[in-house]
Parts: structure tokens; sequence; C-alpha cells
């Protein structure tokens, strides 16, 4: 008993002696597990490890880590079961791609200020990180400003005064053109702060700030002047009038110009073939000299992503899945021919037959090499290993043997042979079956050569690439046409196409708009400008007009190189073998222009999709802000 | 034990008749119902494209009624008693609404105590008139009349494109057809004279009528303007 009085009396002591303390002192304990701000601002490592946060949430609408959204429009078909919906939806919601990040714009705006009143960060650290935060928030800027359309300007941290009033913190949006002007000078501003070196990629650089100008100051030209009395408000928010567009170009060339006389990038050619080469470009991250700016990822962290275990050859898989995203055959035959003329694919010839093929590859024979840089073919190979694309057989009398199963093999099917036969592709193509090549195609760009990068176990850090010099290129060479200088844009635009293997250059008379369109879908094809691009030439609308397509449209087809043509549904291109022995063709194989059967709707891109819907929620606690146009 | 078996039943009986209270709103009664009109004719629109707002203020945040009209042109919508603004958003539909003098889109006061009929008044950039559709020989021929009905520089707008659209069943649209004739707007020289004729396709199952509608795209407006649907029997 008189052990228990011992132990209760201790405990008693104890707890009176701890509620001895102040209470100031109870309630001011320094948290363990953050660190307080004064104390981060000491040290340069650690301010650069919350800049790395604000890093992390630099936006991207598509990107590796969410192959979905390529198929949204007309790039690729989504095989996979929870996606099939992206080709049955008519119309864009107005509210798609909305984009309205206030929270990390504080964050922002408050880390700068810290920056800007820490006093014992060396000059040079201190000018470097600040400068960083700026180069985020013009990104921040940019991205809101190319889906929204003007917005407000916050360059300061704001702080609420609790005074029941908050109308002194609501600020009205700015004029579209205010936006870009204001991404430009900031972008201006700090290309000569941040360090000239080619060597970083994952943090700004003066190319990483000049690579972003020259895209900012070429969406703003472009937008003023395709833009139209549609899409614009008569208090500027949205619309640039059509006088500004010439000095936006000029902005652009001059920033494009200043990077590539720069001499610190220069396009990636290590491989010499020249495919093999492009594909290369975005997953080799040892002394890339082309790639400028990218979100970065590492093995054995949290900082990986799955697109190869997404997007594998289904019969080479390292995991029992793979082949979701595939390229459609609107965006296959894009890829011109290696004299610069178009031409669909040709499963049949002008007047209509059958064109039959030894090899299965032989039909994409004599492209632009970045065709299967981009896009894994039927026949060729993701890492060492052929893949399996095939749709089954023809017969001599036109019936089809196939099968609803990856590489399936039946009985007695084919006439003449006893006993069981593979009578489709390990990789498909079957209809509706998922991670089957259902439009003939694998995607290539971003696929990890790497061992186990297709395993869940191992994932990849392949980076996701933001900014690189072709397309800096390609923009210099829009600038210069769009100014009237088509000579200077064959200039531009003839290193990027000697690449691809178009040796023969094309002259100032061949530049033309449908050409400067043509060449950023096929070069920057599943890189996330599809839909950015079309918007600022204000082409969305005719190229996904709504109306159907038939397998028509890819035969022979004589608009391949129109920037209007319409793409509103995703297609594929199948090869059978032909099977008829005694025939000359027997063992050939045939290719046919097929829809995917979950392909239901045509897409339409409506004039309200241009500028993308503000939430109600900002309008209700804003009253100052105006709606977008068409909505 | 008895006992407490009542109560159980007694608390059952209290539970369920606390819970016949009323604990919500009465849904919604009125109707409110009409047509957009051009002059008394009502205006034919592609299904749910062209929706109107009805904002209530006094509630907490704002956020819109969408009353989307239907394919004759007609809508109808089940709303509490109160009082309403009524708006088209801009460019929304084929037709040009009254601009307040701010130059936005100005709004009607709307009072629903009960049931409501009302036509909406609008002003279409065109009007299809006598249109005249027949089957002969497996097509379908259809013949129109337009009349530009805004024709000042600021606010005219051209044609892109007339379509006859046909279908199987009674949605006929640019996404709902089975057969498509386009005459563009720049190859079209006569606004009184316009036929365009569709083969009629085989259907599955068979059937012995298709519908149809004249659909008029005008350039720079997303929603097209349309004929009524017409049953042809065949």
């Amino acid at each position: 008993m008189k052990k228990y009085i011992y132990t209760l009396a201790a405990v008693a002591v104890l707890s009176f002696a701890q509620s001895c303390k102040k209470d100031s002192e109870f309630l001011d304990k320094k948290p363990t597990s953050t660190l307080a701000v004064d104390a981060v601002w000491k040290d340069p490592n650690l301010v650069l490890s919350v800049l790395g946060d604000l890093y992390d949430t630099f936006p991207d609408f598509q990107r590796t880590e969410s192959w979905w959204l390529f198929a949204d429009f007309d790039e690729g078909f989504a095989s996979a079961g929870g996606d099939y919906f992206r080709h049955q939806n008519i119309d864009y919601s107005y509210d798609s791609w909305n984009y309205w990040d206030y929270g990390y714009i504080r964050q922002l705006n408050l880390f700068l200020k810290r920056g800007e009143e820490a006093t014992e960060l060396a000059a040079a650290d201190k000018a470097r990180l600040i400068a960083e935060a700026r180069f985020i928030r013009a990104g921040v800027y940019f991205e809101m400003v190319k889906r929204m359309g003007g917005v407000p300007i916050i360059t300061v941290p704001l702080e609420y005064d609790y005074s029941g009033n908050p109308e002194y913190l609501q600020f009205p949006r700015a004029k579209e053109s205010e936006v870009y002007d204001f991404v430009i000078a900031e972008l201006e501003a700090i290309k000569t702060i941040l360090p000239d070196d080619a060597g970083q990629k994952a943090r700004a650089t003066k190319g990483a700030a000049l690579a972003m100008e020259t895209r900012a100051a070429l969406y703003a030209a472009s937008s003023a002047k395709y833009g139209y009395s549609q899409l614009s408000l008569p208090g500027g928010e949205v619309g640039i009038p059509a006088s500004a567009a010439s000095g936006y170009y000029t902005k652009a060339l001059n920033a494009a110009k200043e990077l590539i006389n720069g001499g610190k990038y220069s396009l990636y050619t290590k491989n010499p073939n020249l495919s093999e080469n492009f594909a290369s470009l975005f997953t080799d991250k040892a002394n890339n000299p082309e790639v400028i700016f990218v979100k970065d990822y590492k093995l054995k962290t949290n900082r990986t992503h799955g697109f190869t275990i997404d997007n594998q050859p289904r019969s080479s898989a390292e995991e029992a899945q793979g082949g979701r995203l595939n390229p459609s055959l609107n965006l296959v035959q894009s890829f011109e021919k290696l004299d610069n003329t178009y031409a669909s694919l040709a499963s049949v010839d002008g007047s209509g037959n059958t064109v039959y093929y030894t090899n299965i590859g032989d039909i994409f024979a004599g492209r632009d090499a970045r065709l299967a840089g981009t896009v894994i073919l039927p026949g060729s190979q993701f890492k060492s290993k052929t893949v399996d694309i095939w749709a089954g057989y023809q017969l001599g009398d036109g019936s089809i043997v196939t099968g609803n199963a990856f590489a399936q093999t039946r009985d007695n099917v084919l006439p003449g042979i006893t006993g069981s036969v593979q009578v489709v592709g390990g990789d498909g193509p079957v209809d509706g079956l998922e991670f089957s090549a259902q439009s003939g195609f694998y995607v290539r760009k971003y696929l990890d050569p790497a061992p186990g990068s297709g395993q869940i176990g191992t994932r990849s850090e392949v980076w996701w690439v933001r900014y690189r010099y072709a397309e800096v290129l390609l923009n210099a060479a829009e600038a210069a046409f769009e100014l009237g200088d088509a000579a200077t844009a064959a200039q531009y635009m003839k290193p990027v196409r000697d690449r691809a293997g178009l040796t023969t250059a094309l002259t100032a008379a061949n530049i033309s708009f449908d050409r400067i369109v043509h060449e950023r879908k096929v070069e920057l094809a599943f890189e996330g400008h599809e839909l950015w691009d079309m918007k600022r030439w204000r082409i969305a609308d005719k190229v996904w007009n709504g109306s159907n397509m038939s397998t028509t449209d890819f035969v022979n087809a004589t608009n391949i190189g129109s920037a209007t043509r319409t793409s509103t549904q995703v297609f594929g291109l199948w090869p059978y073998k032909y099977y008829n022995p005694g025939n000359v063709n027997n063992g050939k194989y045939i290719f046919k222009v097929i829809k995917p059967s979950r392909v239901t709707a045509a897409h339409r891109f409506r004039l309200g999709n241009y500028y993308s819907m503000i939430p109600q929620g900002v309008l209700n606690g804003n009253p100052k802000i105006v709606r977008n146009p068409n909505q | 034990m008895k006992n407490s078996k009542y109560f159980i039943i007694a608390a059952f009986v209290v539970l369920f008749l606390s819970s016949c209270k009323k604990d919500n709103y009465d849904a919604p009664a009125a109707d409110f119902t009409g047509r957009i009109v051009y002059r008394g004719e009502a205006i034919p629109v592609e299904f749910d494209q062209v929706p109107f707002e009805l904002w209530q203020s006094g509630f907490g945040n704002n956020s819109a009624i969408r009353v989307s009209v239907a394919q004759d042109g007609s809508f109808s919508a089940k709303l509490f008693d109160g009082n309403y603004r009524l708006v088209f958003s801009e460019n929304q539909g084929p037709f040009l609404w009254r601009k307040n003098s701010a130059g936005r889109q100005d709004s009607i006061a709307l009072n629903i105590s009960g049931s409501k009929v009302m036509d909406i008044e609008v002003t279409p950039y065109y009007m299809i008139r006598t249109p005249v559709f027949a089957v002969a020989a497996g097509k379908v021929n259809a013949s129109c009349k337009l009349e530009k009905i805004i024709t000042d520089a600021a606010n005219g707008k051209s044609i892109e494109k007339v379509t006859l659209y046909t279908n199987k069943t009674q949605f006929v649209d640019g996404n709902n057809n089975n057969g498509i004739q386009e005459l563009s707007g720049t190859a079209i020289a006569d606004l009184n004279n316009l036929s365009m004729s569709v083969n009629i396709p085989t259907m599955v199952p068979a059937q012995n009528y298709v519908f149809a509608r004249i659909a008029v795209k005008i350039a720079g407006v997303d929603d097209l303007l349309f004929t009524q649907v017409t049953k042809l029997s065949f």
C-alpha cells in the first residue's frame, strides 16, 4: 500500500511541476518537425528545399504522369477500360483546362518577400533564389493567361485585416496583353541573374527564361493576329488587338535569337540512326544538349512515374499491362514523305486496289524519321523486342480469321492447315480489348528503354521536357514567317527537318502557315503543345468541328497538310496477313483503315472553349471579375 | 421482460412518427415553360446546346440554374416560387440577345408564383422560311429560303454553310445523323433558292421513315439554326 502512495505522490509532483510552467511558455513550444521562416532564410540549402517544393507544383496540363490526357484530342486513342469515354463525349466542358491558382501565387509572393527581407544570405545566392521564384511565378501567370485570358496580377502577398470589408483585396482582371507583358518583362529582368548554364535542367536558367519568353511572346502574337470579335471582351481581359501582333512576334524572334546565338544549346544528334536518335532525345539524361527545362524524376525516391508501365508494348511488357496510349492514324499519316510531300499510308493504291507488302513495316518506309521515333510501328522494336501487332488473317475470299485475346491460337481455321495457329498478334489489335494496340500503334516518345522501367516496383525516371531547343527553333521560324521573312523561317526550320532525315530543304516559297502548323504537330506530338497551339491559332473550332469522319478521309487524302483539316475522331490502321496459298501475294501484309468501335462521338470545340470558364466561386468572391465570352 | 418489450415497441413508434415530420423543403412545384421565338415563330435549335440561365439572389453564393432549350425551341423548368433574372450568355444560340447600356447581356426579371408560360423573344441572325421535305427515289430532297434578319454591318453575319441532315431517330443534328449534304456559304448564290438532297442509307433494323432537318451554320456562331424535325415516310 505504501508503495502505491509513493507512486501517486511522485506522479502528482511530476504533473504539478509540469503545470507550474508559464502558460506562454507552454504555448510557445518550438515545433520539432518544421523550421521557422527566419531559420530557413539563413541557409541557401534550406531555402533551396523550399524552392524545390515550389518547383514541384509548376503547372503542366499534359505530362507523362497523366498519359490519358493525350487521348483527349486527336493525337491518341486511350486503350484502357476506364478511358474510352474520352472518345465518346462530343463537347468539351467550358470549365475544361481551367487554372486559377492564387494559393500558389501567394506562396511565391511570400517566398519573394521573405527573400527580399533576408539579411544573412550571400548576395549571389539570394539573387539567384529570388530570380528562380520569379521565373516560376512568370510560368504560373503564363499558364493562367493561356488558359483563362487576363487575370489579376498580384505581386505581393495580400493580408486580410479582419475589418469585415474585403473590398481592398478584390482586384479586377488585367488585360490579356498586360499579363503577357508582365510575363515577358519578368523574364527579361531575370534572364541575366539566372545562371547561363546548359547543364542545369531542372532549375531555372537563362536558357529556360528565354525559351519561356519566346513561347509566351509567340502565344500573345498569334492570339492577337488570329483573334476575332467573338473572342474578345470590351475591357480587353480577353483578346489582344491585332495591331500588337508584330510587336510580340518581334519579341518572340529576338528572345529565340538570343538563345540560339548564345550557343549553349544544340539539337540532340548523338545517334546516327535518326529515329533512334529522336526517341532517345527524350530519355537520355546525360549531357543532353537540346533539353532546356524539365520536370525531373529520380529512381528509388518517390519521384518516379509510370508512363512506361502504362504504355509499354503488351507482348513484351514487364507487367501484365501496358499499351494504353495508341497514337492515332490521324497523327501517323501527318508525318510526311522524304520528298516533303504528304500522303496517306497506302493501304490501297490510287485506283482503290489493295496494296500487298512483303514486310509489315514497308508501308511506313520512306517517311520522316520522327515517325518511328514517336510511334512504335508494327514490326519495329522496343527494348530489343519486336512488337507483335497484326489483326489476323485475310483469306483469298476476303473473309477474316482473327481472335479476341492477345496472341490467341485457334484450331483448323486456315484452309489446308490442320492444328492450331496463332490468329492475332501478341499486341493485338483487338477491338475493345484494353492494352492492345487498338489503333495499330503504340506510343514511343518518352517510353523508357531502361531495364525495369516497366515494373511497378521500379518505375521510370525519364524526365518531362517542358522546353527544348527544337521548339525554340520552330518558334523563331514561326515568328520570322509571320513578320514576313520566309527565308529566315526556312533557315530556322532546316536543322529540325535535317535531323528528321528530310534533307531536301524547304525554300522560302515553301513556307506557309500550314507548314508551320504541320511542323509543330509532328515534332512536338505528345509534348503537351497541341491544345495550346490550336487555341492560339484559333483553328481548334475548325479542326475539332463536331462532324463525323469516315475511313475515306484516310484513304488517298489530299488535304493532310492543311492546318484546318477536320480531325474529330481517332482512326487506326490494322495490318492483316494475307493467306491464300498459290497466290503470288500469299504471306504478304495488307492494311485496313479502321475506326475503333469505342470511338463514337466527334469532338467539338466551341468558341466558349477558347478561354476556360472562371469558377463560379471566384466570381462570387470577387464581383470585379468578368466572365469569359461565349459561355 | 414484457415491460421492456413494450418499451421497445413504443420507442419504435415514436421514432417512426418523428421521422414522418417534414424535415426538408418542398420540392419545386412551379412549371416554367415556353419557347424561344422570333415574332411568334419558334426557333428550333440543337438538342441540349442552347441553354439560358436563371439567377436568383438572396441565397448565399450565386450559381445559375441552367435551362436547356429543346430541339423544337421549347423549354421547361421546375422552379421554386420567387424572383429570378433570366439571361442568355453571350453568343449562345443562333440569335442576338438584348444588351444593356454597359454593353453586357441584359436580363429579364421573372416572377414565378405558380406555373408560368412565357415565350422569350430573341432576334435570330437568319430565319429559315418555307422548308419543304420530300422523299423520291431513295432520296430526301429538301428546299428552303433564308431570310437575313439582322442586316446591319455591325451585327450581321454571313452564312458558313447550310446542311441537310437525316437520321433514323428524331434527334437530328451534326452529331446524330446518318446522312449529310452541305452547301458551303460561298457557294450559295441565291438565299431564296436552296436545295439539297441526301441518299437514304440502309437502316438496321429496317424502317420505312427517316427524320430530316435543315441547319444553318452562321459564321462565328457556335450554335446552328434548324428547321423543325420532319418525319418522312417512304
